[in-house]
C-alpha cells in the first residue's frame, strides 16, 4: 500500500517536472525564436523617425506607444531582443566552453598547470565583477560585442571552478580507472566518460546565467558602454528614456518589462533544467 | 613453472597537505603462471595501492614490476595498451565500475573497440563473454543502476576477460556483495581460472576465501608484506605475530597463550610487522 503511494507521488512529481519543462522550455524557445525572427515581426520600421508622432502613449496604431523620435516602441523592443538575447546567449556559450575547457584541463591533469590556471582565475575572481567589466568595456570603446567580451572576462572563472570540482569528484571513480584499463586514451576518456558525467551541473549554471547575462549586458548598455545609440537594445533604450520617466513612462517601461520577463523566463527554464537533470533535489 | 608476475620493493608515498604517508613501503612477491594468489591485510594497509601500481593506475616512487619477465612500469602509449591486454582488474564496487551513462554492453566492448575490433565482431564477443559469466544477453543493453550488484560484478568480470588476459586482479571483488552472491562469484572465478588458465590475484579481507581458493598468500601490514607462502600454510600455521593476530581475530581460535585482542582498526603491539 505504502509503496503504491510513493510510486504515485513520484509520478506526480515527474509529471509536474514534465509540465514545467514544457511550459518554461517552450517560453524560452519562443523568446529565442522571437529574437531570431525579429525583423519579420516588427509592425513598423524600428529605426524610422517621425517627429510628428513623437511620444505617443500606448494604444491605437502604436501598441506600446512611440519614443521621442516617433519610433514605434513595440518594433524597437522586438528588434532589441535580438541584440540583447543573442549577445547573452553567445556570451554564456563562450564562457561555458572556455571555462569548462579550463576546468577539465585543471581537474583532469592536476599538478602545476592546475595550480597556475587556478591562480589566474583567482585573480579574475578577486576583482569586483561589474567594476572590472565597466573598466574593460570603456577601454574598448563600447559596442555590444565589447561589452560581451568584458563580461566574458569576469565570468569564465566561475565555470572553470565548477567544472574543475566536478571533474575532481568523478576522476577517482572506478569507472574512469576501468576505462583506462580498457585502453581509452585521454581524448576518448574526456569526451565519453568525463564530459557526459559532469555536464549536468554546468549546463544548469549556464542556463540560469542567461538571465543574469541579459541583465548585465543591458546594464552596461544603460551605462552607455554597450550598444551604441541607433542600435535598439533594451538597456540603452531604458537609458535614453530615463529623463522621460515621469512624462512618458512607457518609453522606459516597455524595454524594462521586456528585460524583466525574459530574465524570469530564462531563470525558470534554468530551474526546470535542474529539476530534469537532477531529480534528487 | 615460470613466474608470471614478479613484484620487487614497491614504494609509494602519498602527500596529504604536505604530510607524507607511506601507503606502500616494501612490497615484494612472485607468482607462478596459472596460480591464484591471495593478498590479505587490514583496511588501509596498501592492498589497493599495490594493485593500482601493478595496473598502472598509480605511479610508484620506486620498485619494479615484471610481467613474464618484462619490466612494465616504464611502459607508455601503445605498449601500455598492450599491457592492458594482459593484465586486467575487477573493482570493489561493481556499480561504480561502469560509467552510469553507458550500458554494460558498451562498457564491455569499449576495450575491444579501442583495440580496433570491428563493431559486429565486438558485439559477438561481448555476448560470448556474457554467456561465459552466466549472464543473459539482455543485460548488454542495461545501465549499471538497472542491475543488481552481483550481476554488475559478473559484467565487470566479463569486461576484464574481454582481451583474454593472463592475469586478473580482483580488488575485493566480492566484499560489496551478500554472502550467497559472493559464493556464486567465487565459483565463477574458480571456474574461469580453470577453463582459461588464468592467473588470479585475490585481494580480500576474507581469510577463509583465500584459504579455500588460493595457492599462495601474502599478508600485508602497514604497507609491507610481512609473510607469504602457501595459502593453507600461512593461515593454518602463521609464523609472524601479525598474521597470528589476523587469523585469531577472524577465526577466533582459542589456542592457549596465543589469543589476542581483535585487531581491526586497533593498534598492533610491538613485535609485529617486522618481517
Ligand atoms: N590517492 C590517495 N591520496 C592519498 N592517500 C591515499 C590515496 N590512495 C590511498 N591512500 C592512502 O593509502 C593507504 C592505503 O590505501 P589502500 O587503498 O591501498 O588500502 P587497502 O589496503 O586497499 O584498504 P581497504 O582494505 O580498505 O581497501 C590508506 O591509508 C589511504 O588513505
Ligand atoms: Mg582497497
Amino acid at each position: 500500500m505504502e509503496e503504491k503511494i510513493t510510486v504515485r507521488e513520484q509520478k506526480i512529481v515527474k509529471n509536474r517536472t514534465k509540465y514545467k519543462m514544457m511550459v518554461f522550455g517552450g517560453l524560452a524557445v519562443f523568446v529565442i525564436l522571437m529574437a531570431a525572427l525579429a525583423p519579420y515581426l516588427t509592425p513598423y520600421d524600428p529605426y524610422e523617425q517621425d517627429l510628428s508622432i513623437a511620444l505617443q502613449p500606448p494604444g491605437g496604431s502604436h501598441l506600446l506607444g512611440t519614443d521621442r523620435y516617433g519610433r514605434d516602441m513595440l518594433s524597437r523592443v522586438i528588434i532589441g531582443s535580438q541584440t540583447t538575447i543573442f549577445s547573452a546567449l553567445f556570451l554564456v556559450a563562450a564562457v561555458t566552453c572556455v571555462g569548462g575547457a579550463v576546468g577539465i584541463i585543471c581537474g583532469y591533469h592536476g599538478g602545476k598547470l592546475d595550480s597556475f590556471l587556478m591562480r589566474v582565475s583567482d585573480i579574475f575572481l578577486a576583482f569586483p565583477g561589474m567594476v572590472f567589466a565597466i573598466a574593460v568595456a570603456s577601454v574598448m570603446n563600447g559596442g555590444v560585442m565589447n561589452a560581451a567580451v568584458a563580461l566574458a572576462c569576469i565570468s569564465w572563472p566561475k565555470y572553470a571552478r565548477i567544472t574543475r570540482s566536478q571533474v575532481m569528484m568523478i576522476k577517482n571513480m572506478p569507472y574512469i580507472a576501468a576505462a583506462k584499463l580498457s585502453g581509452s586514451g585521454t581524448w576518448k576518456m574526456i569526451g565519453k566518460h568525463v564530459v557526459p558525467n559532469i555536464a549536468g551541473p554546468v549546463v544548469v549554471t549556464a542556463v540560469l546565467d542567461i538571465g543574469t547575462m541579459i541583465m548585465e549586458i543591458a546594464g552596461l548598455s544603460f551605462l552607455g558602454l554597450g550598444a551604441a545609440p541607433p542600435t535598439a537594445e533594451w538597456g540603452s533604450m531604458m537609458s535614453n528614456g530615463r529623463s522621460m520617466l515621469q512624462t512618458s513612462p512607457w518609453v522606459i517601461l516597455a524595454p524594462g518589462c521586456a528585460i524583466f520577463l525574459t530574465v524570469v523566463i530564462f531563470n525558470l527554464a534554468g530551474d526546470t533544467v535542474r529539476d530534469v537533470l537532477d531529480p534528487r533535489e | 613453472m615460470e613466474n608470471i608476475l614478479e613484484v620487487k620493493e614497491l614504494k609509494k608515498t602519498f602527500y596529504k597537505n604536505k604530510i607524507p604517508f607511506e601507503a606502500v613501503k616494501s612490497v615484494s612477491f612472485q607468482m607462478k603462471k596459472g596460480q591464484c594468489m591471495g593478498i590479505v591485510g587490514e583496511s588501509g594497509c596498501g592492498k589497493s595501492t599495490t594493485a593500482k601500481i601493478i595496473t598502472h593506475l598509480t605511479v610508484p616512487d620506486g620498485g619494479s614490476v615484471l610481467l613474464n619477465g618484462r619490466e612494465t612500469l616504464s611502459l607508455k602509449g601503445k605498449s601500455l595498451r598492450k599491457l592492458y591486454g594482459e593484465v586486467q582488474m575487477v573493482f570493489q564496487t561493481p556499480q561504480d565500475s561502469f560509467d552510469p551513462r553507458c550500458t554494460l554492453g558498451d562498457g564491455i566492448m569499449e576495450g575491444m573497440r579501442n583495440r580496433g575490433m570491428k563493431k559486429r565482431k565486438a558485439k559477438e564477443r561481448m555476448y560470448e563473454l556474457l554467456d561465459m559469466v552466466e549472464l543473459d544477453g539482455g543485460f548488454a543493453s542495461r545501465y549499471p543502476h538497472e542491475v543488481s550488484g552481483g550481476q554488475c560484478q559478473r559484467a565487470a568480470i566479463a569486461r576484464a576477460l574481454a582481451p583474454n588476459p593472463q592475469l586478473i586482479i580482483c580488488d575485493e571483488a566480492t566484499s560489496a556483495l551478500d554472502v550467497t552472491v559472493q559464493a556464486q562469484i567465487v565459483e565463477l572465478l574458480k571456474k574461469l581460472q580453470k577453463e582459461q588458465g588464468l592467473s588470479l590475484i585475490l585481494i580480500s579481507h576474507d581469510l577463509a576465501l583465500v584459504q579455500n581458493l588460493c595457492d599462495h598468500a601474502a599478508v600485508m601490514y602497514k604497507g609491507s608484506v610481512v609473510e607469504q607462502g602457501a595459502a593453507d600454510e600461512v593461515i593454518r600455521n602463521p609464523k609472524e605475530t601479525y598474521t597470528q593476530m589476523l587469523v585469531d581475530s577472524v577465526f577466533g581460535w582459542e589456542s592457549p597463550g596465543r589469543r589476542q585482542p581483535f585487531i581491526y582498526g586497533g593498534v598492533c603491539p610491538a613485535g609485529c610487522g617486522t618481517a
